[in-house]
């Protein structure tokens, strides 16, 4: 099976191999931003920690990162902020750690999202790639736990994947270090533009939506000049999401709550919950 | 924000003339694509042993027969290790520690330095960092890597799995398992983990109840009491069995609080129905175990040791100033055991506990270190060693030796068992409650709740012991 996939081809050939230099918690300046996201249990903190020469903590169950952690490193010269985000299933999810992941998808600008997939079970995995894809195309995505799914005799087609999806997608196996060098590569392509991804975007086919979003978009953009995700943000207010509506009303929209938990020792903080009770 | 008022309320309008359960259209289409893409890109060769294998392993570890005796099989086992493991090197590094180190210490400060700043270094902050040492690190060492194994292997999902029922029944969410297990490592942990749990109010409850499981600073207490005057009423041959059963037991009596208080909590303030949720049961992984015992031994021992000794240092200074600043011709710290002691009594204790518990409220992991330094500086027991200098007979049977002159009986020993798992939080749960929750008010009820079963609990025990005896 060929370990390659086409978007990139050519640099992904051994013959010009950038090199990595894991910065662990050296985060000064960059000049990228990385965000790692996926479904729970993907394996994107063991990514993390390859990536960093970090150790963040892994654990073979679902929720096991609750707090987004940043690392650095730097490769062909380009120094990059990583950040390991919760787990989480869909862009829709309400429990705080997977709120954490989708407010930095939406709102911490990352320059490239690299989408963690397990690739034993894709179908429930590309769910969320695929909504990540509807709203930003700096997506890489990191076909993880390759050797599980050899092991489970499961074969697995990164170039067709890859072709279907409109993005770069990397067979690795993070544990064992599979995949990773490529993986930079990718990244590093997307992130200075050398490869725009075309991603594959469903089309919202439903009568008058299309109108009633561009409508939303043009107001909130006239509101707020430096919104992101005006359109995902729009789609939210037509289908009535309290929460969301709440952060446009007190004009929060966009703004990205601080949470550096596990990031240099310091104390995480969540949204706060004893309010909203009576 | 009138503008952002206008256009909330013009999507809410425009809401009403799109199609109904447009949304549910969407996400549908969604999910057919990824149906569609991963049909195209996966093919399955032949059947997979390995996937029988998980399935046949799943039905034994979450069978409804075999789930719940598996899990308490495996809680014992690694009890069992840990408490019959950590003796040896516990007993050395006290020899070492306090055996060794100590005495030359201590000639050394009190040759060349004032003798109140030698006693407060030496006799204070050293003696206490010690015995943190020497008392915390065997048991962590066998204890976290341990539990970092079956974490990694995927047994924790599994557990959470067995004891859904359980919980639902009781109105909390089946993932306090989760936070439960996290919780068995640090509280404060636990207390974060709890942001797996979606609604407010069972996410709440997990919080508020998390104390009683019992946290690394805990276990050893547990532990050594258990192993000194529990462990003794057993047979030599069967100690350590009998130990095993006592902190199991111990556990056990938190997990059972844990769902009583979750219980009561559900009925009376945190009103509501358990909420479903879904939750992924990851394949086995074979842990990698080099690295676990990396990572679980550098990062999760040496840090919590770390923390240990941090508050070790003051604690000790604190520890040396009550027991030799006097007023009136009594040390601070006789007053104040003479006047915890009445209470005391009550609960099967005695007032050096309570005193105990009160400085080391930064830190459960001191408790036996300040229990002990405080006996002998309150007992003033000058035939053991030239004051605070007895501690270097440092292993089971020094610390034995120690207590029971102190007045401790087998009762001592049990309610000092429960109160170590029905007290106060430490003050960094406490503060990490209060971040998660911002909110006075359960962050109040969390810490004051355990102390409340924990007052109960010992009185129950100390009167029906007092009047059987």
């Amino acid at each position: 099976m060929s370990q390659a996939c086409p978007p990139t081809a050519c640099e992904s050939c051994s013959a010009a191999r950038g090199t990595l230099e894991k910065l662990g918690l050296r985060l000064e300046k960059w000049n990228h931003v990385v965000a790692l996201a996926g479904n729970p249990n993907t394996g994107k903190s063991t990514v993390f920690n390859r990536l960093t020469g970090l150790r963040q903590h892994t654990g073979n169950w679902p929720g096991k990162t609750i707090a987004r952690a940043e690392g650095g490193f730097a490769y062909n010269g380009r120094r990059f902020k990583l950040v390991d985000l919760p787990g989480t299933y869909s862009l829709r999810s309400a429990s705080p750690d997977e709120t954490v992941a989708r407010e930095f998808i939406l709102f911490g600008k990352p320059d490239v999202t690299v989408v963690v997939v397990d690739a034993t079970c894709l179908e429930r995995n590309l769910n969320l790639a695929l909504q990540i894809l509807q709203i930003t195309e700096r997506v890489v995505v990191c076909l993880n736990l390759m050797d599980e799914a050899r092991a489970n005799n499961l074969v697995v087609d990164p170039r067709g994947l890859a072709a279907d999806l409109g993005v770069p997608v990397v067979p690795c196996a993070a544990r064992g270090g599979e995949g990773m060098e490529q993986l930079l590569a990718e990244i590093d392509a997307v992130a200075t533009g050398a490869f725009r991804p075309r991603p594959y975007r469903l089309r919202l086919d439903v009568p008058g939506l299309r109108e009633a979003v561009d409508d939303i978009v043009g107001r909130l953009r006239a509101a707020f000049p430096d919104i992101a995700h005006a359109e995902w943000v729009a789609l939210r207010l037509l289908e009535g999401d309290r929460a969301v509506a709440d952060r446009v009303a007190r004009g929060e929209i966009g703004r990205l709550a601080p949470d550096h938990a596990a990031t240099a020792g310091t104390e995480p903080a969540a949204a706060p919950i004893g309010g909203g009770l009576r | 924000m009138s503008e952002a008022h206008d256009i909330v309320r013009a999507a809410e309008e425009m809401r009403w003339r799109l199609p109904r359960n447009y949304q549910d259209r969407l996400t549908e289409a969604i999910y057919a694509e990824a149906a569609r893409i991963a049909e195209k890109s996966v093919a399955r060769r032949g059947t997979s042993r390995r996937l029988d294998l998980q399935v046949r392993l799943d039905r034994l570890l979450t069978g409804p027969w075999t789930g719940l005796p598996i899990i308490a099989l495996c809680f014992a086992v690694v009890l069992w290790l840990t408490i019959s493991g950590a003796n040896v090197p516990s007993a050395m590094l006290a020899d070492l520690l306090m055996g060794q180190v100590y005495p030359w210490l201590r000639e050394l400060a009190f040759a060349g330095l004032w003798p109140w700043l030698a006693g407060l270094l030496v006799d204070g902050m050293y003696l206490a960092t010690a015995w943190v040492i020497s008392v915390m690190l065997p048991p962590m060492a066998i204890f976290f890597p341990l539990f970092t194994l079956l974490e990694d292997l995927g047994y924790l999902p599994r557990v959470a799995f067995n004891l859904d029922r359980l919980f639902h029944r009781v109105g909390a969410h089946g993932k306090q398992a989760l936070t439960m297990a996290m919780g068995y490592g640090c509280n404060a942990a636990g207390v974060i983990a709890a942001r797996v749990i979606d609604s407010p109010r069972e996410r709440l409850i997990a919080i508020v109840t998390n104390n009683f499981a019992l946290c690394n600073g805990r276990w050893p207490t547990q532990i050594l009491i258990a192993s000194i005057f529990l462990g003794a009423l057993a047979p030599a041959a069967l100690a350590g069995v009998a130990a095993t059963a006592a902190v199991f037991g111990i556990a056990v009596l938190g997990f059972g609080l844990s769902l009583l208080s979750s219980w009561v909590l559900s009925r009376t303030v945190l009103r509501g129905e358990a909420s479903t949720f879904s939750l992924e049961l990851p394949p086995y992984r074979p842990p990698n175990i080099l690295r676990t015992l990396y990572t679980s031994l550098i990062d999760r021992t040496l840090f919590v040791l770390w923390r240990a000794v941090v508050f070790a240092l003051p604690a000790g200074a604190l520890i040396w100033l009550v027991g030799n600043v006097s007023i009136a011709d009594r040390t601070v710290a006789s007053w104040a055991v003479g006047g915890l002691d009445p209470l005391a009594w009550f609960l099967g204790l005695n007032g050096v506990i309570l005193l105990a518990y009160i400085i080391a409220i930064p830190a459960n992991e001191i408790i036996i270190p300040t229990v002990l330094m405080l006996t002998v500086l309150v007992t003033g027991n000058t035939e053991l060693g030239a004051g605070a200098g007895v501690m270097f007979e440092a292993e089971d049977d020094g610390v034995r030796r120690i207590l029971t002159e102190g007045g401790w009986t087998a009762l001592t020993g049990l309610c000092l068992m429960l109160f170590s798992l029905c007290h106060n939080p430490c003050s960094t749960t406490i503060y990490t409650i209060y971040k998660e929750t911002r909110s006075w008010k359960w962050t109040a009820l969390a810490t004051g709740m355990p102390l409340v079963v924990g007052f109960v609990l010992c009185a129950a025990v100390a009167a029906v012991w007092r009047w059987v005896a």
